[in-house]
C-alpha cells in the first residue's frame, strides 16, 4: 500500500470519530505548546543574559576575593592600597573599578526602602559604562575627601522622590545625610532583578559608614583584548604577593557567558523535560485511544487482510493514524505555543526567544510521540487473525 | 494443469485452553479451474473452516493446502496475502463492505494492496459493477444499497484482481430467496464466462443442488464427494463445464 493510500484511509477514519480525535489531539497540543513556550523563556533569558554581559563589553576583567567556585563568598582582604597597587600593574589606575557593597536603609522625607549601597571610585562609570539621566556622577574630589553624595538608580529615585528631581535634595543612607548628586538612567530588569534599585557613593565615604577597610571587588577595562588572559595572570601574581594567604581570582565576560551558559542550557533542559512529560502523557493517550480504534475496526481490518493487505499494509495504516494525530497536534500545538509565547512576552517580566529550532523540536518531537505509541496499536493490528476478525461483531 | 486448489490430508485444530477442539480431520479435495462446488453439511460439520484454508486465510495444523501450486504452510504471512489479493475473492454471509466508502471503492479496496493507482483502481472497479449490474450505484454507500446490491458489490470486489478461484460462505444467508437466486444466477455466469473456480459453503439444499459438485461434511470430514452432471463432461476440463453453466446462467 502506497502511503498516501495510508494517509488517506487515516483521515477518513480520524474524521469519523471527530470528538476523540479532537481531544487526543487536544492532549498533544497542550504538551507541544508547553514544550515549546518553556523553550522560549529559557531562550529568552539566555538572550538577556548573554546581552547584559556583551553591555560590559569583551575587555572587561573582574577581581574577586577567593576561588571561582560556588559556595559560600569570601570576605575580601583587599584594602584601597592594593586598588592602587593593581592601577599600577595595569598601567593606568582609571581603568581600575573598585566596589565595596552592602544592603542598607535609605531614606528621604517619608519615603524609605532597602537597597544596595555601592561605595565606589570616580572611574566607575566610565569602566562600567553607566549613563546619567540628572545631575553629575561622583568626581575625584568626592572620593579624595570622603563626601556624602550620593547617585541613585532610576528605581531608588522614584521611590523616593516621586516625579520630583532629587538632584540637590537630601537623602538619608543608613543613617547619615547625604546629598543627591545626580540620577542613573534605568537599565530595566533582568532575570527578574531590578538593576535600578541601587544606590552609588564614594568608596571612601562608604568604607567609613560601613566601618571597614576593606573592598570587594574589582573591574579592569582592560587597553588590550587580546592580551586579558595575560593581565589577569599578572594582577592575581601582584594580588597574591600582598596577601600570600589569600586566593585570588580573574574572571572575564567570556568565561561568565559560558558559566551562565551552562546553568540555563541545564535550566531550559529541565524546563523543557517538563513539559515533555505532558507531552508523554498526550503519547499515552495516543496508544490508548489507538488500541480503541483497533478493536472497533477489527472486522474491518479481517476485511482488508481477506482482499489482500499484508501485516505491514495494517501496520502502516494504524501507524500513520497515530502519527497524523500528533502531527496535527503538533501543528495546532505550535500555533498555541507561539501565542502564549507572544502573551508571555507582552504580559510578564519573562523573556522569551521562539527559534526555528525550537519549532522544529516541538513538531519532532510530536511526530515521534506519534510513532512510537502508534506501535503498539499497529503491531496489535498487524497480527491480527483474520479468521477470528472477519467473525468479530 | 496444475489444479487451482489443492487439499491433501488437512487438519485444523483449535485450542481452547487446555482442550483441542478438530474442526478439519485430515481432509482431502482438488479444486479445479472453472469447477462448481457446493459444500454442505450442518454447521460445526467443518465446512467454514474448510472455506477458510481453501482462501488461504487460514493454515492447516496437519497435512497441507496447496494453492496455485504452493504450500500455505510454508509461505509467509506477506505472501499468504498476496495469494488471498491476486489468486482468491472471498464472498461472505454478512457482505463486509466499508460503511463510508461508496460502492466503486468497495469494490476497487483489493487493488490498493496491489499498488494501483487511484484513477485506475475506479476504472477497473467501475467495470466490474457494470458487470454485476451495479453500474448506476457506483456512488452510493452500502447503507443505501438493499442487501441483494450489497452483496453483488461483494462479489464485484472479489473479482476484480480477476482471481482464479471465487469462495463464498453462505452467499444468500442474508438474502431472501428471489434476491437470493439472482444472485446465484450472478454467480453461476461468471463462473462460466471468466472459468473462475466457484466454492459455494452452504447449508440450503437448493443452492446446493444447483452446484454440478456436491461435497457433503459431517464432523470434519468429507462424507460424500459427488459430481451431479456426469463425470465425462466435467472431470476437471472446466471449458466444457463453463458451457453448461452459461446455459444455466442465462436460464
Amino acid at each position: 500500500m502506497r502511503i498516501g493510500e495510508a494517509v488517506r484511509v487515516a483521515v477518513g477514519a480520524l474524521v469519523a470519530a471527530r470528538l476523540r480525535t479532537a481531544l487526543t489531539v487536544l492532549g498533544v497540543t497542550v504538551g507541544v505548546s508547553s514544550v515549546m513556550v518553556l523553550i522560549a523563556i529559557g531562550d529568552g533569558t539566555r538572550r538577556e543574559v548573554a546581552g547584559r554581559v556583551d553591555e560590559l563589553g569583551s575587555n572587561l576583567l573582574l577581581v574577586v576575593p577567593g576561588k571561582m567556585e560556588i559556595g559560600m563568598p569570601t570576605v575580601s582582604r583587599m584594602q584601597l592600597s592594593d586598588v592602587a597597587a593593581v592601577g599600577r600593574v595595569v598601567g593606568d589606575p582609571d581603568r581600575v573599578a573598585a566596589t565595596v557593597a552592602s544592603g542598607e536603609m535609605v531614606q528621604a522625607g517619608t519615603a524609605k526602602t532597602f537597597t544596595t549601597v555601592a561605595g565606589v571610585l570616580e572611574n566607575n562609570r566610565t569602566v562600567l559604562v553607566r549613563q546619567l539621566a540628572r545631575g553629575a556622577y561622583l568626581s575625584r574630589a568626592d572620593v579624595d575627601s570622603a563626601r556624602r553624595v550620593a547617585v541613585l538608580g532610576a528605581t531608588v529615585a522614584r521611590v523616593l522622590y516621586g516625579d520630583t528631581d532629587p538632584v540637590g535634595r537630601q537623602v538619608t543612607v543608613a543613617g547619615v545625610r547625604f546629598r543627591v548628586a545626580g540620577v542613573f538612567a534605568p537599565l530595566g530588569q533582568s532575570l527578574g532583578v531590578d538593576r535600578d534599585d541601587e544606590v552609588h557613593i564614594p568608596l571612601t565615604t562608604a568604607q567609613r559608614l560601613f566601618a571597614t577597610t576593606r573592598v570587594d571587588g574589582l573591574a579592569v577595562r582592560a587597553a588590550d583584548p587580546a592580551g586579558m588572559a595575560a593581565l589577569g595572570d599578572r594582577i592575581v601574581a601582584e594580588l597574591a604577593e600582598r596577601h600570600p594567604d589569600s586566593a585570588f581570582s580573574v574572571v572575564t565576560q567570556d568565561q561568565i557567558l559560558s558559566v551562565l551558559g551552562d546553568i540555563l542550557d541545564v535550566l531550559t533542559g529541565v524546563l523543557g523535560a517538563t513539559a515533555g512529560i505532558s507531552l508523554l502523557v498526550s503519547g499515552v493517550g495516543v496508544a490508548n485511544i489507538m488500541l480503541v480504534s483497533v478493536r472497533e475496526r477489527t472486522r474491518e481490518i479481517g476485511l482488508r487482510k481477506a482482499v489482500g493487505a499484508r501485516p505491514a499494509d495494517i501496520g502502516a495504516q494504524f501507524l500513520a493514524e497515530a502519527v497524523l494525530l500528533t502531527s496535527v497536534g503538533g501543528v495546532l500545538g505550535i500555533a498555541l505555543g507561539a501565542g502564549t509565547t507572544l502573551a508571555v512576552e507582552r504580559l510578564t517580566p519573562l523573556p522569551t526567544l521562539l527559534t526555528a529550532w525550537s519549532v522544529a523540536l516541538s513538531f519532532g518531537v510530536a511526530a515521534t510521540v506519534g510513532l512510537l505509541f502508534g506501535t503498539l496499536p499497529a503491531l496489535r493490528a498487524a497480527r491480527l487473525d483474520p479468521v477470528h476478525a472477519l467473525r468479530t461483531e | 494443469m496444475t489444479p487451482a486448489i489443492e487439499v491433501r490430508q488437512a487438519t485444523r485444530e483449535h485450542r481452547v485452553g487446555q482442550t483441542a477442539v478438530v474442526a478439519l480431520r485430515g481432509v482431502s479435495l482438488t479444486l479445479h479451474r472453472g469447477e462448481h462446488v457446493a459444500v454442505v453439511g450442518p454447521s460445526g460439520s467443518g465446512k467454514s473452516t474448510l472455506l477458510q484454508l481453501l482462501g488461504g486465510l487460514d493454515r492447516p495444523t496437519a497435512g497441507s493446502v496447496l494453492i496455485d501450486g504452493q504450500d500455505t504452510a510454508e509461505l509467509p504471512q506477506a505472501e499468504l496475502a498476496r495469494i488471498r489479493n491476486r489468486v482468491v475473492g472471498f464472498v461472505f454471509q454478512g457482505f463486509h463492505l466499508q460503511p463510508r466508502a461508496s460502492a466503486l471503492d468497495n469494490v476497487a479496496l483489493p487493488l490498493v494492496y496491489q499498488g494501483v493507482r487511484r484513477a485506475e483502481r475506479r476504472r477497473r472497479a467501475a467495470d466490474l459493477l457494470d458487470r454485476v449490474g451495479l453500474a448506476d450505484r457506483a456512488r452510493h454507500l452500502p447503507g443505501q444499497l438493499s442487501g441483494g446490491e450489497q452483496q453483488r458489490v461483494a462479489v464485484a470486489r472479489a473479482l476484480v484482481t480477476g482471481p482464479t478461484v471465487l469462495l463464498a460462505d453462505e452467499p444468500t444467508g442474508n438474502l431472501d430467496s428471489v434476491t437470493g437466486e439472482r444472485l446465484l444466477d450472478l454467480l453461476a455466469g461468471l463462473n462460466a464466462e471468466h472459468r473462475v473456480a466457484l466454492a459455494i459453503v452452504t447449508h440450503d439444499h437448493e443452492v446446493a443442488a444447483r452446484a454440478r459438485r456436491q461435497i457433503v461434511m459431517r464432523d470434519g470430514r468429507i462424507v460424500s464427494d459427488s459430481h451431479i452432471v456426469s463425470d465425462s463432461r466435467i472431470a476437471g476440463d472446466g471449458r466444457i463445464a463453463g458451457d453448461t453453466a452459461r446455459r444455466t446462467g442465462r436460464a
